[in-house]
Order: structure tokens, then sequence, then C-alpha cells
């Protein structure tokens, strides 16, 4: 099953690499990872999704917790949570009916066309990453140059929050 | 350091490190120095406190180190060098990391505004040893030495122990701060569990005595919990049958009646039955390695399982448990004792005589007979026969392989501490930095390394170590000829075809100890066995090579084949 994992580590070189390293070395699934700096530029956050059994998450979630560089974790699934995805995609739009067409993809996805040039757009879009398949899909007429996804960001709905 | 800087003084990142270890009561340090580590080595050099051991391998500093964390109650402490130093290093720091060794390495590092530039002697010591350590750090400023320093011991040496290293670029050495060691250390993001759950204690307890057939499986984390006095009260108190791991193997006393012997893959009949058929499993400082477990499908089918451990990462990692309690194991032990003596409920002492009557018609298989009327030497015999000897109280090491099976089954161990071999990783070459180690942390006792011809050309080089701070270790060189471990796979799995598990050319040992400096002696017959460790054990200050020539064929029994369950052993 598909879990969404979300940590507080410290703000530090090499904790990317020990996150991901342990992935890899006991043969986890990483269906993406994110990472940033917070409010507090010591500690990064970072959304984790993956998969497996019931019984490996549990694995995932206790060596994750071992790692000294790992300060929090919570496992968004059991929650009510928000997820988001951010997509960039650059379409190759030469004609005036294909650049009319894209423009109206976009706004029925609620996307925003953040460049434009003589032969292509940037359109970029929010949401959660079904929502951007479906996007994606939709530009299929359509000569698509270059898709960039964020990878998936979450937080927990009401009361529940990461924090120290 | 003679003259003691006054503390507003600022001082070297050399010196920091001296006054660090003294801070952290290190009296002993395992090391070989080159280029990164000069100034360190320069600061050693200037002070009369701590001693540091030259050794010939950096491999060898490591595992002395751990030799001398496993047979006492102190962190082992390496220094090595950068690039190939540390690379040498790995290999002790991946055999620490799976026993839980509590470890400190110091690795020096080019100079920081070199880093990343494929410098001379450089390697990213951080990125090679992530994998296998429990922490790591880069220290990038003089300011931050101290500080890191304290963290490394408090971190290798709490919760779960393991190795920690610490990489210190040249420059890092060189530059000056004011020194001032942290009393308090916290980390936010490192709270190690020390109680267990007295919910959950009281839930195992009550488990405990419902059983009819319990079973008390341990390791190592006992030893490393120092909880050895613990769980013998404990296991005595309830008078069940108790098995030990490879690893925890002297936290209870061998020579006991109530001891099953060790279990898993060449474990006891009594204990590998005990574990199948038991239905109430008291799971204490393990990990269910699969050198245990067997075949996980068919791993202990009718047991309910209690499980102690200090990591929550080894609960239900191999097996799920019913009863998981997190927290130090004497700790934990303790609560579990009080809590048997407020309780009303018993043990069943009608189903336990029935179930020792169980064992006892499985134990009276001998499962570790062997023809003792063989004309050519039999390695379980020369073991029996140093056990004898140094009447069960000497600290054995072992290298990997037949002779450390033989050695965990022959060497009865009463007490913690004292045997010492490399069990997770299965290092070869081990035993005799193990046993330098063990002799530094204990220079009256006696020092036993168990090996075979394979294992000990692993690292041989360190016989010169030995001369040089005249160690008195007795080497056992089970000589078979042979990988024999490899040789009885093939034997058993490939049909005999004994694809370079030959050993050809092996150098004349008798010769080579004696060039070291040593006594070495070669032992053919059965007969002489005896006289032979006598006289060895007489020398007192000498380290004398026993070369035993024994029997080829000799393989290890029992045996839980790859892919089996523990009441499926190959019995001889």
């Amino acid at each position: 099953m598909r879990h969404i994992l979300s940590l507080l580590l410290e703000n530090e070189s090499g904790a990317l690499s020990r996150v991901s390293g342990l992935f890899s070395a006991r043969g986890y699934n990483i269906e993406s990872l994110t990472v940033a700096p917070t409010d507090d530029p010591s500690l990064s956050r970072m959304t984790i999704v993956t998969s497996g059994s019931e019984e490996i998450i549990e694995q995932i979630t206790k060596q994750l917790n071992k790692l000294i560089d790992v300060v929090r974790l919570i496992d968004l699934t059991p929650h009510r949570h928000i997820e988001r995805e951010m997509l960039l995609v650059k379409v190759k739009v030469t004609e005036a009916a294909a650049r009319e067409e894209v423009k109206r993809l976009a706004d029925i996805f609620r996307g925003n066309i953040v460049d434009v040039s003589q032969e292509t757009y940037v359109i970029e879009l929010t949401g959660h990453g079904s929502k951007l398949d479906a996007f994606l899909e939709a530009l299929q007429p359509f000569p698509i140059r270059e898709v960039v996804r964020s990878g998936v960001m979450g937080i927990a709905r009401g009361e529940i929050a990461l924090h120290l | 350091m003679s003259e003691t800087p006054a503390s507003s003084t600022a001082i070297t990142g050399a010196e920091i490190f001296v006054r660090c270890l003294l801070e952290e009561g290190v009296d002993t340090l395992f090391g070989y120095p080159g280029g990164a580590v000069l100034h360190l080595y320069d600061a050693l050099y200037r002070q009369d406190k701590i001693a540091h051991i030259l050794v010939r391998h950096e491999q060898a500093a490591v595992h002395a180190a751990e030799g001398y964390a496993k047979s006492s109650d102190k962190c082992g402490v390496a220094l090595v060098t950068s690039g190939p130093g540390a690379t040498n290093a790995v290999t002790g720091i991946a055999d620490a990391y799976m026993d839980s060794v509590p470890l400190v390495v110091f690795s020096g590092q080019v100079p920081t505004s070199m880093i990343g530039n494929d410098a001379f002697q450089e390697v990213d010591t951080v990125g090679i040893t992530r994998p296998c350590v429990k922490h790591n750090f880069l220290v990038k400023d003089v300011k931050d030495l101290a500080l890191t320093i304290r963290k490394a011991f408090y971190v290798a040496t709490t919760g779960r122990p393991g190795p920690v290293v610490v990489d210190i670029p040249k420059d890092v050495t060189a530059d000056t701060c004011v020194f001032e060691y942290p009393k308090q250390i916290k980390m936010r993001s490192y709270n190690p569990t020390t109680r267990g759950h007295s919910g959950q204690i009281r839930k195992a307890l009550e488990m405990i005595l419902s059983a009819k057939k319990p079973m008390f499986y341990t390791g190592g984390g006992v030893i490393l919990g120092r909880a050895s006095d613990a769980l013998t009260e404990f296991t005595r108190r309830l008078g069940y049958p108790i098995t030990n791991t490879l690893m925890g193997l002297g936290a209870y006393p061998a020579s006991d009646p109530q001891f099953v012997g060790m279990l898993g893959m060449h474990g006891t009949y009594e204990a590998n039955m005990g574990m199948h058929y038991a239905d109430v499993l008291i799971a204490i400082g393990v990990r269910f390695d699969d050198r245990v477990t067997g075949n996980i499908e068919k791993f202990c089918p009718y047991a309910k399982i209690v499980h102690v451990d200090v990591d929550p990462a080894s609960i239900s990692k191999n097996v799920k448990v019913d009863v998981p309690i997190v927290g130090q194991v004497e700790p934990v032990l303790r609560d579990m004792i009080r809590e048997l003596d407020s309780m009303q409920q018993k043990p069943d002492a009608e189903a336990l005589a029935q179930w020792w009557q169980q064992i006892d018609e499985w134990r009276a298989k001998d499962c570790l007979k062997y023809d003792s009327a063989s004309p050519l030497i039999k390695p379980q015999y020369v073991v029996q026969k140093l056990w004898e000897l140094t009447e069960g109280d000497a600290f054995v090491t072992s290298d990997v392989g037949q002779h450390q099976m033989w050695a965990a089954q022959f060497y009865g161990f009463d007490k913690p501490n004292r045997w010492i071999n490399s069990g997770g990783l299965g290092t070869m070459g081990v035993g005799l930095p193990f046993a330098m180690g063990t002799q530094f942390a204990h220079p009256e006792a006696t020092v036993a390394c168990v090996t075979g011809e394979a294992s000990i050309q692993m690292c041989i080089q360190e016989l010169s170590t030995c001369l040089q701070y005249q160690l008195p270790l007795k080497i056992l060189n089970l000589n078979n000829r042979y990988l024999g471990m490899v040789r009885q796979w093939q034997e058993f799995f490939y049909q005999g075809r004994y694809a370079m598990s030959y050993m050809e050319a092996l150098p004349d040992f008798v010769k080579l100890a004696e060039s070291y400096g040593h006594v070495g002696m070669q032992i053919t017959e059965p007969g002489d066995v005896e006289g032979a460790i006598r006289e060895a054990l007489a020398l007192k200050g000498r380290l004398v090579f026993m070369d035993f020539i024994t029997d080829q064929s000799e393989n290890v029994y029992p045996m839980i084949p790859a892919g089996a369950g523990q009441n499926e052993m190959i019995l001889l």
C-alpha cells in the first residue's frame, strides 16, 4: 500500500543521503522524495512517498526513526491529510488553434501559463498527483517538450502537526 | 599535556582531541599514523596518559579496539589516517556495526579547502562508512570538535551501541580555539529508551507464567546491556530452559543445568528442538538472525513470543512478536523480577517437569559427540582441552568458520564478555586483533585465540604488534588445510566439488611464529594436545602459536541446512 511519510530532520549535509541510503540499502521503494528547509533553518521537512506491506512500512518508519538526523516522523496515511504536487510542463504550440486549445485546457485544470515564447508555453499546475496525470493526458495531442514534477508534499488536516 | 592551558587559552584541534579523549576516560587507543593525522600524533606524542598501540594494518586497529570493548565495559577507540587508512578500517567498522560494538573511530581527512578535489589520500570517508556506522561526523571547524567528540562517544555507547566515525580534516587539527568540554549532552533527535513499559512487562509475565513449554532465547544484547546477573536470577527463579545465541554465550553460565547450549545453524539438538516445540518464547537482546531462525516460515510454529530489546527496529523485523518491550535489558529484567515477586501466579510445575523430561530426552542424543578414538587430532578435542586446562576462565577469541563453531560449542562460557567473535559480519581475520585488544583490556588474563590456517593469515602481520607489546597470547590454530566451512558446504550441497577451498602453499607456522620472535609448536598426535596446551599456558610472558594438524574431514554438527526448520537438523 502507498504511504506518505513526513519527516523533520536536521538541516545538515549528509542527512538526505542517510535517508536515501537507507532506502536503497534495505531495498525499500521510493516513489517520490521532496525536501527543503522549514521556517526553523536548522530543520528540513521531507516528504517521502513509498509503498509496501504493513510490516515493511513499520520497518521503514522504525529504521528512519533510528537515524540520528531524523528528529520527528509521521505517517500521514492513516490521518486526514492534504497532498499536493506541482507540475511544470513545456508544450510546443505553433498554430493559433493549438495555442487557444492549450490555454483552454490550462484554464479548465486551473493551471497558469507562466512563460510564453514564439513556439512554446510553460504551464504551472498544482494539485493531487492524479490531477497532474489527467492534465498531461489531456495535453497528449500536443508535442510535450519537457515535464518537471516536484514530487508529493503532504500535511495533516486539523490539529495534528509535525513540529518539535 | 604537561602544561595544561588555562581555560581561556586557545589550543590546537590536535590538543583538543587529546583533551577530549582524557575527558572520556580513554587510556588506550589503537591506530596507525599517516599524513592527515600528523598533528594528532604529535599531540599524542606530547602526553603520557593515553597509550597508543601501533598495529600493522588499520583493519586490525579497529578489530583490536572491538576486542578491547567487547571484553570490557569500555568504548573502543581507533585512529587512522585519511584515504587508505580509512578504507582499511571499513571492514572493522562494519564488523562493529553488525555486532553493536561501542566504538569511536577517528579518521584523518585532507584539509577542508581540498575536500572534493581528489587530493592525495582523499576519500569520502563519511560517505563510504555511512551504511555501516551508527552515526558519523565530518568536523569542518575546530570550534565544533569538542562537541562532536562528546556526541560521538555518547551515541556510540548508549542505546543499542555501535561504531561512530569522526572524520577530521588536517587543518582542523592545526586550527586553534578555546577548549571547553560540554558537561551535559542532549540531542533532540536521539533519545534512547531505557525503561520498559510497565503494562507490557506485566502482560509479558502473565504470558511467561502461563507457559507449559517455555524457552529463554537470549543474545548479545544481554552482554552489551550488562544484564547477565539479572538474566541468571530471573531464569533460575522460573526454572525454565535457556539457550544463548552465538553472541550471547556466557550471559548465562554454560555449566548450569538449565542451559541447553547454543541454538541456531550449529546449535545443539536440545536447544533447537526446544525452540521448535516451545509454547512461549522469551527473547531477550536478540534480533532473530537468519542463522538462528533457519527458515522463517518454519520458525517456532507453536510459540507466543515476548521480545525485549533496546532497539525498536529489531522488534518484529524478521518475526512478528506478541509482546514487544522496548527498553534496556537490565532494568527491564529487574522490573520483571520485582513484578514476579508480587504476583500470585507461579510457573506450572507439572507442565515444566514434563517439558524438562522431553528436553532431557533430546539431550540424551549427545548431539556434540565426535569420534574421540580417532588417530587424528579432532578439533573439538583441542577446544575441550583448552577449556579444561584454563578451567573455563580464559578469554577466548575466534576467527570465522568451523573452528569458531567448535569453540562456541565446546568452550563452556560461564561469564559474559569472555567470548569474543564476529557473529554478524562473519569477518575472517578478526581473531588475532580481537585477542590483542582483549589482552590490553585484561593484561593479566589468559587470552586464547582459536583460529584456522585460513583465517589467521588474514591478519597475520599483527604477530609483529604482539612482539612489540609483549602480548602473551595463546594461539590455537586448528589447521585442517581447508577453508573448513566452505569445504563442508561443498561436501553437503555441491557433491564434493571443492572449489578453491583447499589451502595450498601454507607457511611453516612454527617458523613463522619464531621469525616474529614468538614460540611456535606443531602438534600432530592427539596424545600431544594436552601437553602442548599445558606448556603454552605455562609460558607466561610469551605468545605461543600452536599449530594443530587436525582431521581434514571433520564437519560441524548438528547443522540446520539453509531453508530448513529448526527441527530439521543434520546430526552426525
